[in-house]
């Protein structure tokens, strides 16, 4: 094996601008192989037909815990996609049980349903913000809590404990930044948390997620364990926050890094749908992109991949792909359809996505319509990108208003 | 005209469709599953019902 791989994630110009790499590797080298942080080599795929293929098709699967799969990261649990993670996803018939009784939760109604009550908690950040003075850090006070509250919302977590549900998720979504030992205890502590608090609703329900899960569960024998139960919490909070989260910094940097995207919003509020999906699209600063594994022969992208094969799929290239995407380098606050990949696509696609939507649109419309002076306090290539998480972002946003 | 049919099987209930058009698409209580309430939309309902077609995650929609 050649010792030179390039190694992947690569390099970003700026926490905005795309890796050149991306570009390159969909004209010249489709399927190129890379090596992780751990070391070890893996396939990258980087056109849109190729990323979607994979991932919607069921066997190239998410178990990375195998003998010969590649490890991600360079600490032995690798977060959201390391061994441990592998054996509490289900796949194939327990995957699709799980995903149909939680997805009766996450309906598009439902979640239209919640929008007042995310609005009421954007406009209260937002107040805070404001009332600290300018410059201030959206990233922090509003970017980060918006979603955790949502998610502590959704499963019923009383206020009082958001703060330490926002310290569990970062740990728990390290890539390199944390000791093993600390990214152990938060997961341990939330755990023990989140353990508690299904047994606190099973006694006292209330109209939350996991009480009705539960009530769906004893109605139906036992249809989702106590773990289960405790895993599907566990799943949202590391599947919701920070993703979401970082999504409100970089679609708010993107819009005000050229201010006539602002200012086409402020004069036309109603592009606030297709301009969250091209934020979404136009994403140069994802993370890591989606790992897969499979154990036998598949022809992608005319390359025939090995069993044992893992492959990384970067949705981010996938997501700028001319052949795909007209004008594809341009953000188009107007483009549909959009049929982006930055929530995944197929079975495993991502199941908050109506609830990402909602919250992503609520919060750039409450900002739209609060502070419609608001401008970058520092200059676009100076953004500072969160470094070491699975999940891409920004370490800071300095605005004013 | 055109004739809406959905895949009850491939989808997975990601909800798009119905963000995008509520009167043509609904999510059944029980599993979140796409219900088709309009197979032959209106006119006016015709380039939404596309868009769903296209970002659907699944491939779940098609339209003749
Ligand atoms: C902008 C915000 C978000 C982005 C970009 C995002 C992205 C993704 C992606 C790419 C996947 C696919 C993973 C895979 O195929 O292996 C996924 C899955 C998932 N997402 Fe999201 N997500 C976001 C917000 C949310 C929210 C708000 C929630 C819930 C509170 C959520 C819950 C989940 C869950 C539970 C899965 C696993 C689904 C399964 O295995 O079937 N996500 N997300
Ligand atoms: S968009 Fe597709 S996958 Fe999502 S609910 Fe509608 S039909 Fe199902």
């Amino acid at each position: 094996m050649d010792i030179d791989l390039p190694e992947y994630p690569f390099p970003q110009p700026t926490a905005l601008e795309p890796p050149p790499e991306w570009a390159e590797l969909r004209s010249g080298c489709p399927v190129a192989e890379v090596r992780l942080a751990s070391g070890d080599p893996a396939l990258l795929l980087t056109r849109y037909s190729d990323v979607r293929q994979v991932l919607s098709d069921p066997r190239f699967n998410r178990l990375l815990n195998a003998e010969d799969a590649a490890r991600i990261t360079a600490n032995e649990s690798g977060g959201v996609f390391g061994a441990e993670q592998a054996e509490k996803t289900p796949t194939g018939e327990a995957h699709q049980r799980w995903r149909r009784l939680v997805g009766r939760y996450f309906t598009a109604k439902r979640m239209a349903a919640m929008q007042p009550r995310i609005q009421a908690m954007a406009e209260r950040l937002l107040d805070e913000m404001v009332a600290g003075g300018a410059p201030a850090d959206l990233v922090s006070s509003y970017g980060f809590p918006l979603p955790v509250w949502v998610i502590c919302d959704l499963l019923g977590v009383p206020d009082s404990d958001r703060a330490k549900f926002a310290y569990w998720s970062d740990h728990m979504l390290s890539l390199t930044r944390y000791q093993q030992d600390e990214i152990n205890a938060a997961e341990q502590e939330f755990g023990r948390y989140i353990w508690a608090h299904v047994d606190a609703k099973r006694a006292d329900p209330g109209d939350d997620l996991i009480s009705e899960l539960i009530a769906v569960a004893d109605a139906e024998d036992g249809q989702l364990s106590q773990m289960e139960l405790v895993g599907t919490a566990q799943g949202l909070l590391i599947a919701g926050h920070e993703t979401t989260a970082n999504m409100i910094g970089k679609m708010t940097a993107m819009l005000l890094a050229d201010r006539s995207r602002w200012e086409q919003l402020v004069a036309e509020p109603a592009l606030v749908r297709t301009a969250v999906e091209e934020a979404l699209r136009f994403d140069a600063n994802p993370g890591f992109g989606l790992p897969r594994y499979i154990t036998e022969e598949i022809e992608v992208g005319g390359t025939k991949l090995p069993p044992g094969t893992t492959v990384i799929t970067s949705m981010a290239a996938a997501n700028r792909d001319e052949t795909a995407f007209e004008s594809a380098g341009d953000m188009d606050l107007r483009r549909a359809p959009n049929p982006h990949l930055s929530f995944g696509a197929g079975p495993h696609s991502c199941i908050g996505q109506a609830l990402a939507r909602t919250e992503l649109q609520t919060a750039l419309t409450v900002l739209l319509d609060r502070l419609p002076g608001l401008a970058l306090d520092v200059s676009p290539e100076e953004l500072p990108r969160r470094e070491g998480l699975i999940i891409g972002g920004l370490e800071r946003l300095m605005v004013r208003w | 005209m055109i004739r809406v049919s959905v895949d009850r099987e491939r989808c997975c209930g990601a909800g798009q469709c119905v963000l995008l058009a509520p009167d043509v698409f609904d999510q059944g209580e029980e599993d979140g599953i796409v219900v088709l309430l309009e197979p032959e939309p209106a006119e006016p309902l015709h380039g939404i019902v596309r868009e769903a077609e296209a970002v659907c995650p699944t491939g779940a929609i098609t339209t003749s």
